[in-house]
């Protein structure tokens, strides 16, 4: 038997699911409309008004939001309540330029902790089990999310955060914890680090719960047979709550996105049009419930595919793939698309480092690529015959994930240029833009 | 009983081994034995040095990738057949040789011989019954 964390809602009929988007979209249109300066301006810029807009049919005439909104906003410019009325921030850990802060208020964290207890629940969770929260707390919303929905769900939560794997360890097997929340490669690790130290049978765990970073289905089953648990995946962006927009159930072939909270589309990431459902695009969510940032067609750069159809869980929620990779560094080769994403997804799960620059060429009119990646002391060996192993290994990684050749060239640690501390990390000969 | 040696990458490009020898020659590292095996895009240095955790230490530090592994060292006799003669002894043993290098020594008419093999301990305890003497860090430091 299925079990659901809010049932009549994860069920809901999609004549349902429509009637709550149209009311809580217009209600947070006119929210932000009333109380957001910045959206308001580039509503009026687009010659967009409240009036024009009478259901979520109409959403496309929006403007669209990205994360240069975001930064330009900083800090406060997208806030549409009182700093009075908010009780907390999260921000992303952005690589480059300012960072992104989210305000909540107190009922805008209930209701994310709700998305992350489903996901809970999905993953098999009830009040008797004991859940291990490993991603990071503080201003990342890993920890403090799936934490909030631990407690929600009646579970006994460690409040663990990230690191000290030692420590881990220690209280997954003292404290016999169930379900496990952290990102896929932590969980690789620590089941490496299990079976390194023989503890294989003195754990419980049953299920994980992982994301924030990419991951493949080699390795879910990777990690799933290691520690003997299902693992499933979770997917979020702190711009939108955070962890628990969208949830993996039971069936695990995409995460069921929490449409009574957002609304998704997904658009072409060249000329911003409204692709329809099942084409793969772009995905842009509007936040319906969110009072303090409630972001209104916030693009999340990240590629992926929605499928409607009937789930076994009997949840009626749109399901999203896994994100493919980002629309802005979207590599057509031979046709296919290859996001470099991916590839560092494969040579991090290699055990190589994500020092990599990818070579784009065209001889003829046949594209080639070629993964240059530098030298690390668990790649390297005394015999050739090894390292050649090894590099087919690679090879043969990178050919499941992307679908076509590649050829991986390993380089001499510190020859891959970096500009202002980063890598370049895509070369493009083909000049196919004039 | 082995003798450590220590294998470098090196990429196939111009000054690739200079690099390497540059930093040992800078840290005052006598390299005693030195072999290159390669492929089209990259080769694999090996040496035996006269203190290999110093010569380690001063690769990895300048960033190259730097692994010490223990090889066995034996002296043979430098004359027609020496090598021969030990690698029938190796082979009849049913030991596998991964690679092999030789070198001449400073003791007269003897050469020396590195080889890579993966069980070290069975073949320096053939190599001994056989009347080889065996070569140890403490002779490479000093004498070979
Ligand atoms: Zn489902």
């Amino acid at each position: 038997m299925e079990r659901y964390y809010q049932k009549e809602i994860e069920t809901a009929s999609a004549e349902q699911i429509r009637e709550w988007q149209n009311e809580r979209f217009l209600k947070t249109l006119a929210h932000v409309w009333k109380n957001n300066t910045y959206y308001r301006k580039k509503m009026i810029d687009r010659g967009v008004i409240p009036e024009d807009i009478h259901s979520v049919d109409d959403l496309w005439k929006l403007p669209y939001l990205t994360k240069d909104d975001l930064r330009e906003a900083y800090p406060y410019g997208l806030m549409s309540a009182p700093l009075s009325d908010c009780v907390r921030i999260q921000s992303t850990s952005g690589t480059t330029g300012k960072r992104v802060v989210a305000f909540y208020t107190k009922e805008d964290i209930d209701l994310w902790e709700d998305c992350c207890a489903r996901a809970i629940v999905a993953a098999g969770g009830t009040k008797e089990d004991v859940v291990q929260v490993c991603y990071g707390y503080g201003l990342f919303t890993g920890g403090n999310g799936l934490h909030g929905g631990s407690h929600k769900v009646g579970c006994l939560t460690l409040p663990m955060s990230s690191g000290n794997t030692e420590r881990q360890l220690q209280f997954m097997v003292d404290l016999e914890s169930t379900i496990l929340c952290c990102t896929p490669s932590y969980a690789a690790y620590l089941a490496e680090s299990i079976y390194e130290k023989g503890i294989r049978n003195d754990i419980k765990l049953k299920a994980g719960i992982f994301g924030a970073e990419a991951w493949t289905e080699e390795m879910r089953r990777d990690i799933e047979s290691r520690l003997g648990i299902k693992a499933y995946d979770i997917y979020g962006l702190t711009e939108l709550s955070g962890p628990g927009v969208a949830f993996e159930c039971c069936e695990q072939s995409g995460m069921h996105i929490n449409e009574d909270h957002f609304i998704v589309e997904t658009i072409d990431p060249d000329t911003g049009k409204v692709l329809p459902e099942g084409e793969k695009g772009e995905l842009v969510f509007t936040s319906i419930t969110k009072r303090a940032f409630p972001l209104l067609r916030y693009r999340t750069k990240d590629i992926a595919v929605l499928k409607r159809e009937k789930c076994s869980c009997g949840r009626t929620f749109v399901k999203m793939s896994k994100p493919m990779g980002r629309s802005d560094d979207m590599l057509i080769i031979k046709g296919v698309n290859v996001f470099p994403s991916q590839i560092e997804t494969v040579l991090l799960n290699q055990g190589l480092t994500s020092n990599y620059q990818i070579i784009v060429d065209r001889v003829g009119t046949t594209d080639s690529i070629e993964i240059n990646v530098e030298m690390t002391p668990e790649l390297f060996s005394d015999t050739i015959n090894t390292i050649e192993i090894r590099e087919r290994q690679i090879t043969d990684a990178m050919k499941s994930m992307l679908g076509i050749f590649a050829k991986v060239s390993i380089v001499e640690p510190k020859s891959i240029i970096r500009s202002e501390g980063k890598a370049v990390r895509v070369i493009d000969k083909r000049k196919l833009y004039g | 009983m082995s003798v450590r040696q220590l294998s470098v990458f090196a990429e196939n490009k111009q000054g690739s081994l200079y690099e390497t020898t540059a930093i040992l020659s800078e840290a005052g590292i006598n390299i005693r034995a030195f072999s290159v095996a390669d492929t089209n895009e990259y080769g694999v240095i090996r040496m035996i040095v006269d203190d290999p955790r110093t010569a380690a230490y001063s690769l990895s530090s300048e960033g190259k990738i730097v692994s010490v592994t223990d090889v066995v060292g034996v002296q043979i006799s430098d004359s027609q057949g020496g090598l021969s003669k030990l690698l029938g002894i190796v082979s009849q043993a049913g030991i596998n040789v991964e690679y092999l290098y030789a070198f001449v020594s400073s003791i007269p008419n003897t050469a020396n011989v590195v080889l890579r093999v993966s069980d070290n301990e069975t073949t320096e305890k053939i190599l001994r019954e056989s009347g080889y003497s065996l070569l140890t860090d403490e002779i490479a430091r000093t004498q070979i």
